[in-house]
């Protein structure tokens, strides 16, 4: 019964200030949202602690949703241990991250709609991840792409801000259509939905089978569109169209990671299927790296931070793939953690520049915005896998994973992360030191944020900090709190290295890392190199900083031929048969009323006239018949 | 002694027949409003007939009770008939229907 | 003796009918009206319907044609020459007319003769057709009361002179 609350607290948060809007007291609205989604917190955590304390898992079913024949599905929800993760990090950064938004979004007219919206967006995540079968994980995953769409296209009088919303929705049109056949596949293989049903029957399938083999590509094609992954990643920077606190919200801590919990969730099915699992690591590891090399050469600060998102996203499936399952969740919540502080930082620099957002037009902010700047180092140092950090712990996890799986993956991955530490530290040199680079207007007004949003910063940046202590590596003789915690639903994550090797992969990242800061610092901050414009960029630089031409050859490939299509379809079909059947139609009555209008005269000696043949023509046709 | 027997129904009919259509020429040729309600008259007055005939043919006065009916619709006829002419005068001059012709499209 | 009379009635009928559709003068074509219902009142005597007869000539000829030709008078339509349809519509106009006599005649022809009843001289008179007027029809009887009251009432309604307007 009480898992029912969870969800419910955040529709009643979106029903009251939806519904009340701009009449609700300006205060109230942002606490309003805020308490409740920290009530759903709070039940989290109670629920939290009785798993901790032993219970398994908590079931309720609130009715029948769809019965049709043998067909039945219900609204039901369950909390494992997986869900139990999920909803902390949705619930607890969600409450953060509405805190924030309470700050940054205050000034705007559409306040309170924009609150509604959040709210409705956690309703929705909260369904997702409680749901106990594919079709409430589904109404969930389609709940969260409406809300993601109305977030992004919240400026709506922003023709691009809108097109950016549009790709978002279209493009996870693509990824939803596979999950789609691939839950009528699983309906079709198991004959039902239910997770635990199906993973029970599943498990009685050899491995290889193909049928799993379908259903679990059919699946992650879904992951593919909604977890921003090559080739349906190219929404996901457009997407920073929308406010920041929706960037962090949405577009890197809860949202885009549905796709690895719902890989994680059905991980039986995965490890009855190594092709896909392949597959999985591999589009993660071509996305990590992708987007990472993108990410060196954007100036546009949500810019980088997008593809940073993509690119760890693509962490998370290379580890899922390689059938480290804890091991991908470890790094999904240490990376809602960080890349949710950078995400509020970045907006914290833009609400002090006035909405710039470009990094070539600011520098030397740290004495400004002192509070800002600590705590995006945090990030910074957490996302780059400085030890100690959050994101060492998951990172070299994933990389010690990868390494048992294959020496090529780990080769590729460890580049990848080499890559990511470069282009933080470029953005974090560049924004935060040397000279100042922006208007004098700018200058005069920079000011750190209000307490409001400085405190969800703080915080964020503690457990960005600490957040890595949940999965400590065996050479720290410690017990891998998450691995243990999360055996019972996500069994097979348990790959063991050597501890050499641990040693090793340590003292070479921190090696690594402190050459990558230093020449990063010396190249950008001693040096004062700054990104050349965008017309002075030629070579790899300019098709790095143009994104691989990736939406040019999107539109090539797609858009071209479908405009062509449509447009022969307009000429010839629309023009040329349709309108002709139609206007011919109301030709033709036109053509017959118009002579048919001389029947009428008006005059009533033609009337009888024809009255008079009337009749006799009856008569005539009484007699003969 | 009965008229019917030296005299054959059908003679009555092709008289009123015959009426009938003479009324429904002149329906048909005069453009004169006044004209036209005689002709109607007329055509009434065909069909009353072979009512009659055919009261007397079946010894049924019913036949003969529904004269009295019809003569009562054409008093009234003629009367409202007359009044519109007589407005319609008023307000054009003419009683020709064919200038009447305003009522269409 | 009988049909020689029938058939110089029915000459007389035929013969006014047509003149009442060609006549030129609105009250000329009054006039042989009234004499082609005169000749009518005659058939209806020698079908011994001696109450209709009556009726007839005093409705009729009294009441409905005076009418008419008051309102000729009173319009003054025998001045104007009336304007006369196009002698395409005229021809077509008879072709028309005669092909509806045709056809009744047709209709006629082909139905089966029905045996004539036991012959009653008296069913004509006043006291018989009063005895079903107010029996068997009694109800149409009052309803078409009605309707002549309210033909009445139309006619004058209609017939008065609309009111000017006061300010204008």
């Amino acid at each position: 019964m009480i898992l029912l609350l969870i969800p419910l607290f955040p529709l009643f948060g979106f029903l009251i200030n939806g519904w009340l809007n701009k009449s609700m007291p300006k205060g109230l609205v942002g606490w309003v949202a805020s308490l409740s989604v920290l009530a759903s917190f709070g039940i989290s955590v109670y629920l939290f602690i009785q798993l901790l304390s032993g219970a398994n898992e908590f079931q309720f079913t609130v009715f029948d949703w769809m019965a049709a024949g043998s067909f039945q599905v219900d609204f039901g929800f369950m909390v494992d241990r997986l869900t139990a993760i999920m909803l902390l990090v949705v619930t607890g950064v969600g409450f953060l991250i509405h805190v924030y938004s309470i700050g940054y979004m205050n000034d705007d007219e559409d306040y309170p709609r924009f609150m509604a919206y959040m709210n409705l967006f956690v309703f929705f995540m909260l369904l997702l991840v409680l749901g106990d079968n594919f079709i409430m994980m589904f109404a969930g995953w389609e709940g969260v792409g409406l809300c993601s769409y109305l977030l992004i296209g919240f400026w709506f009088k922003n023709d691009n801000y809108n097109e950016a919303a549009n790709k978002a929705f279209i493009m996870n049109r693509i990824g939803d259509l596979g999950f789609l056949l691939g839950l009528f596949l699983i309906y079709q293989t198991f004959g039902s939905f239910n997770f635990k049903e199906v993973m029970g029957m599943a498990s009685t399938y050899p491995r290889y089978d193909s049928t799993i083999t379908a259903i679990t590509l059919l699946l992650f094609v879904g992951a593919m569109g909604k977890s921003a992954q090559i080739p349906l990643y190219t929404w996901l920077p457009d997407a920073m169209a929308g406010p920041t606190p929706v960037s962090a919200l949405i577009h890197a801590a809860t949202m885009v990671t549905a796709g690895v919990y719902m890989v994680v969730r059905s991980n039986v099915l995965y490890a009855l299927a190594p092709f896909s699992s392949e597959f999985v690591a591999v589009i993660g590891l071509a996305t990590a790296l992708f987007a990472a090399t993108i990410g060196l050469k954007q100036n546009d600060i949500k810019k980088v931070l997008a593809y940073s998102t993509v690119s760890q996203l693509g962490y998370m499936f290379v580890a899922a793939g390689v059938g480290a399952y804890s091991t991908a969740i470890f790094h999904l919540v240490t990376h809602a953690f960080f890349k949710a502080l950078l995400f509020l930082c970045s907006g914290s620099v833009i609400h002090a520049m006035y909405g710039e957002q470009d990094i070539r037009n600011m520098g030397g902010l740290k004495k400004y915005l002192p509070i800002t700047h600590l705590t995006f180092l945090i990030g910074t140092l957490a996302i780059s896998g400085v030890p100690v950090f959050a994101g060492f712990f998951s990172k070299d996890e994933i990389l010690a994973m990868t390494y048992s799986h294959s020496f090529l993956m780990f080769t590729l991955l460890a580049f990848g992360s080499v890559i990511t530490a470069v282009y933080m530290f470029r953005l974090y040199w560049l924004t935060f030191y040397g000279e100042f680079r922006g208007t004098k207007h700018q200058l005069e007004h920079l000011h750190e944020s209000p307490k409001v949003m400085t405190v969800p910063l703080m915080v964020l940046a503690v457990l960005s900090a600490v957040g890595g202590f949940i999965g400590l590596p065996e050479i720290f003789h410690a017990p891998h709190f998450l691995y243990n915690f999360l055996e019972p639903v996500a069994a097979g994550a348990g790959h063991h290295v050597s501890h050499t090797f641990e040693y090793v992969l340590i003292f070479t990242s921190i090696v690594v890392l402190a050459i990558i800061i230093y020449s990063t610092r010396n190249y950008y901050v001693v040096k004062g190199t700054l990104p050349e414009s965008d017309a002075e960029e030629k070579g790899i630089a300019r098709i790095l900083s143009r994104k691989y031409f990736v939406d040019e050859l999107y539109a090539m490939l797609f858009r071209k031929p479908l405009d062509v299509i449509s447009g022969l379809g307009y000429r010839f079909v629309e023009l040329g048969i349709i309108t002709k059947t139609v206007d011919g139609i109301q030709e033709g009555i036109n053509t017959a009323a118009n002579g048919l209008r001389y029947l009428q005269t008006g005059r009533a000696g033609s009337y009888l006239f024809i009255m008079v043949i009337g009749f006799l023509a009856l008569m005539i046709y009484a007699i003969i018949l | 002694m009965n008229i019917l027997q030296t005299i054959p129904l059908n003679h009555y009919i092709m008289l009123s027949a015959l009426l009938f259509s003479i009324g429904a020429m002149g329906v048909l040729l005069r453009r004169n409003a006044i004209i036209l309600l005689m002709c109607v008259e007329l055509m009434l007055n065909a069909v009353n007939l072979l009512f009659a005939a055919f009261s007397v043919h079946h010894a049924d006065g019913g036949g003969q009770v529904m004269v009295i009916f019809i003569m009562t619709v054409a008093a009234a006829e003629v009367a409202v008939g007359l009044a519109i002419i007589v407005m319609m005068f008023r307000k054009a001059g003419t009683t020709d229907i064919n200038l009447f012709d305003t009522l269409k499209w | 003796m009988t049909l020689t009379v029938f058939y110089l009635l029915s000459a007389l009928s035929v013969f006014s009918g047509l003149m009442v559709v060609l006549s030129r003068k609105a009250v000329h074509s009054v006039l042989y009206l009234v004499f082609c219902f005169f000749t009518i009142a005659g058939h209806y005597l020698m079908l011994n319907a001696q109450f209709l007869a009556a009726v007839h000539v005093i409705v009729y000829a009294g009441a409905i044609m005076v009418l008419f030709l008051f309102v000729i008078m009173m319009l003054n339509l025998n001045l104007a020459a009336e304007a006369q349809k196009t002698p395409w519509i005229k021809i077509s106009a008879v072709i028309l007319s005669g092909l509806m006599l045709l056809v009744l005649v047709a209709s006629v022809k082909g139905a089966e003769e029905l045996s004539a009843a036991q012959p009653q001289n008296d069913i004509g008179l006043v006291k018989n057709i009063g005895n079903i007027l107010f029996d068997k029809y009694l109800l149409p009887f009052e309803l078409i009361s009605l309707l002549l009251l309210s033909a009445m009432v139309g006619a004058v309604l209609m017939g008065r002179k609309e009111p000017q307007p006061q300010n204008e």
